[in-house]
């Protein structure tokens, strides 16, 4: 038992050694999450803050001009251009100037005097139809906010039914704040699980690995050393983000940290234990790259991180569930936001406590039965 | 003269048939060629998708009432929503707390006294956890709620008022698939991974093994060495370029309004400039592990995220817009959302294109410098 111990500890230590001495590849595992973080923290958002859009008034009236400065006013949309001929707004949506063109007709303001439904044309750009649906909700946020306005200064009745809303645990609804914390999974899976994957294989393509099975060390020890170093860099960059997270994003962690670190050491020892098993079964480092990859971007796009679960297919949904990086979202954003207790977390808990069996066995039964 | 260029070509063509053999030999290659594409094909194709549908929500009818019990039938009904009817708060919040809706649709008790009175309240709470699925979920009740106060009003249980409705169209895309623009964008994916990967593992492994040094005592110069090198995985990309384009217009029916050629050739104009990533982060580290981080970091990562494919450029502040100019992917995905669904407008390929011929250039020379023959 000893004597076990001291042969793990050995192999880690060498492990380690390996990693932190050349000071390249000890940078590559720090300095890049945090840069991601900062980056994708700001690039990875549906909101919008600047909205060109360009204008077409043919009815050049208080009430129009009325709206139009509302939206003005809103700093978010910016008024580029307006336009006095149907035919440039083509011109000005094609060439990307203009995210949207409002159009508003001749006979707009009569009929919202007379008590008629007055139009205004949105024409939105929909090369991405997100951004541009998006846009829209703006637009009709703040025609909503109009037409109570107007309703309260010409007398008119109030519309039968009110929508009031509220957002629970993210209450301006920023992506920002959903964003993050999915990102502590979602970088720590990609290098952790590249860097299990290139171990081995690098070993056997070094010729090291036979070296590494004449030795003492039993299979199951290699794949404990070989584990080990691998989960503490995640880990480490697990608690890097969550600190860039509070530090620079600012964003209030409601949970506990126990709950947190029981979901992310789960996760990261699936995340390892897949890259091992990979790691097992290529021969050269290329494969065991391109084998890797080949699992991490389906994780990273089936994971919930860009588009929810329930909207994919059933097949796909079901993929899902073999998926590490998928618990760890749903854990690091209840965890983070909710705040909720390890009770709530159980059904997310244990799929990975499954996979790292799985894949973590296998690659141990590989390391002995496969010798080139 | 004419002696030279043939013995450099006979040359060029030898690397260009070792390189072949050994991707064909090697399941991997053949993994990142023809395999990837297909993997991501399927996965933006069907399983990615930003539409809003289904959103699951629970609607508490707290005291039912014809109008209450007609507004829930409202959102039962409605294609937006997978809706449950229930009748108390706790089992609504317990259901939230299970992640089993994303939303609650409140109708209190005095709904229909209140709605006699004049004006009703409903309120809407949503998981911010997600908060883009939280907007939409709020946007879609206002929209479900505001057809039912039209339909009260034309049924005449109200007043009629005249006041601003919003007509939306979106061009290029009337039918707001996400598709439209999921699609063009998985070109750039694919074209990024099988240029910049394939080459950075190829260049650091002939450095890591030692038989770059081997290559260098034969009569092969260095612009010879990167040309064999590129020519075979060029010729990959475009075979993964092809299923791409081919998936796009027949699995997925998404329009191609601009011209073929302008797609294929702004295509390899990119492939070029991934190529040409891979192989100077590779003849830079000269370490496939490092190099593998590397190209991962930027190339795969920023293509998704910097591109403007997934997240729309104009929201993020200066400098990371500064940092996202810097990658070329924010160029061809501009091109490819262009080509594919608004037509040839030569005044967003042309400037794109030549930021991209630019990036080509400085990125060759760069790497012929990196691969100069000497020893390290």
């Amino acid at each position: 038992m000893w004597a076990s111990l001291f042969r793990v500890v050995a192999l880690v230590r060498k492990e380690l050694l390996a990693i932190l001495k050349d000071p390249r590849s000890r940078y590559s595992f720090l300095l890049p999450p945090i840069l991601q973080c900062l980056i994708f923290g700001y690039a990875a958002t549906y909101d919008l803050n600047d909205i060109p859009y360009a204008v077409f008034d043919q009815d050049h009236g208080a009430a129009a001009r009325e709206l139009l400065s509302r939206l003005d006013g809103t700093r978010v949309f910016h008024r580029i251009a307006n336009l006095t001929r149907e035919s440039d707004i083509a011109a000005a949506i094609d060439d990307k100037k203009a995210l949207l063109v409002i159009q508003i007709g001749q006979d707009f303001e009569r009929n919202l005097l007379l008590g008629k439904a007055a139009d205004i044309q949105v024409i939105a750009d929909g090369r991405n139809s997100n951004t541009a649906g998006v846009a829209s909700g703006y637009i009709s946020t703040i025609v909503n906010d109009f037409n109570a306005h107007w309703s309260a200064d010409h007398g008119l009745d109030a519309p039968p039914v009110q929508v009031t809303e509220r957002a629970w645990y993210n209450p301006w609804l920023e992506t920002r704040w959903t964003m993050i914390p999915s990102l502590i999974g979602t970088i720590t899976l990609i290098q952790t699980m590249m860097f299990a994957a290139m171990s081995v294989a690098r070993e056997r393509e070094l010729g090291t690995f036979d070296q590494l099975l004449v030795t003492p060390l039993r299979p199951y020890e290699i794949m404990v050393g070989k584990a080990l170093p691998a989960m503490a860099i995640g880990l480490v960059q697990a608690t890097t983000i969550l600190f860039v997270a509070q530090l620079w994003f600012q964003i209030p962690f409601q949970g506990s940290y126990a709950a947190l670190y029981a979901g992310l050491i789960l996760f990261v020892l699936a995340a390892v234990g897949i890259g091992l098993f990979v790691s097992s079964i290529a021969n050269t480092m290329q494969q065991a790259m391109l084998y890797a990859f080949v699992l991490i971007m389906p994780f990273a796009l089936l994971s919930g991180l860009t588009t929810p679960i329930s909207n994919m297919p059933v097949a796909f949904q079901y993929f899902t569930l073999i998926n590490p990086l998928r618990y760890a979202i749903t854990i690091a954003q209840r965890v983070y936001l909710e705040g909720v207790g390890m009770d709530r977390l159980i059904p997310d808990l244990w799929p990975m406590a499954l996979i790292a069996m799985f894949t973590l066995g296998t690659a141990t039964w590989m390391f002995r039965n496969k010798v080139q | 003269m004419t002696g030279e260029l043939y013995a450099s070509l006979r040359r060029i063509i030898a690397l260009v048939r070792k390189e072949t053999y050994q991707i064909v030999r090697d399941p991997s290659s053949i993994v990142i060629g023809v395999v990837m594409p297909l993997l991501l094909i399927l996965l933006f194709g069907y399983a990615l998708s930003l539409d809003v549908k289904n959103l699951a929500v629970a609607v508490v009818l707290e005291a039912p009432s014809p109008a209450a019990s007609e507004l829930a039938a409202g959102f039962r009904l409605s294609p937006y929503f997978d809706a449950t009817v229930i009748t108390s708060m706790e089992e609504a919040r317990e259901l939230m707390l299970e992640r089993k809706v994303d939303g609650i649709i409140r109708l209190r008790p005095d709904f229909a006294r209140q709605l006699a009175a004049g004006t009703a309240q409903v309120q809407v709470i949503v998981y911010g956890g997600d908060a883009n699925r939280g907007r939409a979920i709020e946007s879609y009740a206002e929209g479900a709620v505001a057809e039912w106060t039209a339909r009260r009003l034309s049924a005449g249980q109200g007043t009629a008022t005249g006041l601003v409705t919003v007509v939306s169209r979106l061009w290029f895309n009337e039918a707001v698939d996400s598709h439209y623009y999921l699609v063009p964008g998985l070109i750039v994916m694919v074209m990024t991974l099988i240029g910049a990967f394939l080459t950075t593992m190829v260049m650091a492994r002939e450095w890591e093994r030692g038989t770059l040094e081997a290559l260098f005592v034969t009569p092969v110069r260095s612009a010879e060495i990167l040309l064999g090198k590129t020519l075979p995985y060029f010729a990959l990309g475009m075979l993964g370029l092809a299923l791409v384009i081919l998936a796009a217009r027949f699995l997925f029916d998404v329009p191609l309004r601009g011209s073929l050629v302008v797609l294929i050739g702004v295509s390899m104009l990119y492939l070029l400039v991934a190529l040409g990533m891979g192989l100077l982060i590779s003849s830079y580290f000269k370490n496939q592990l490092i190099a593998s981080q590397i190209t991962m970091l930027v190339t795969y990562l920023p293509a998704l995220m910097l591109s403007g494919f997934v997240f729309d450029l104009r929201s993020v502040p200066a400098p990371v817009n500064a940092i996202a100019s810097a990658f070329p992917a924010r160029y061809f995905v501009s091109i490819m959302q262009t080509v594919f669904l608004a037509g040839d407008i030569w005044s967003v390929i042309l400037p794109n294109a030549a930021v991209l011929a630019g990036m080509v250039l400085v990125l060759l020379v760069l790497s012929i410098v990196a691969t100069r023959k000497k020893l390290v």
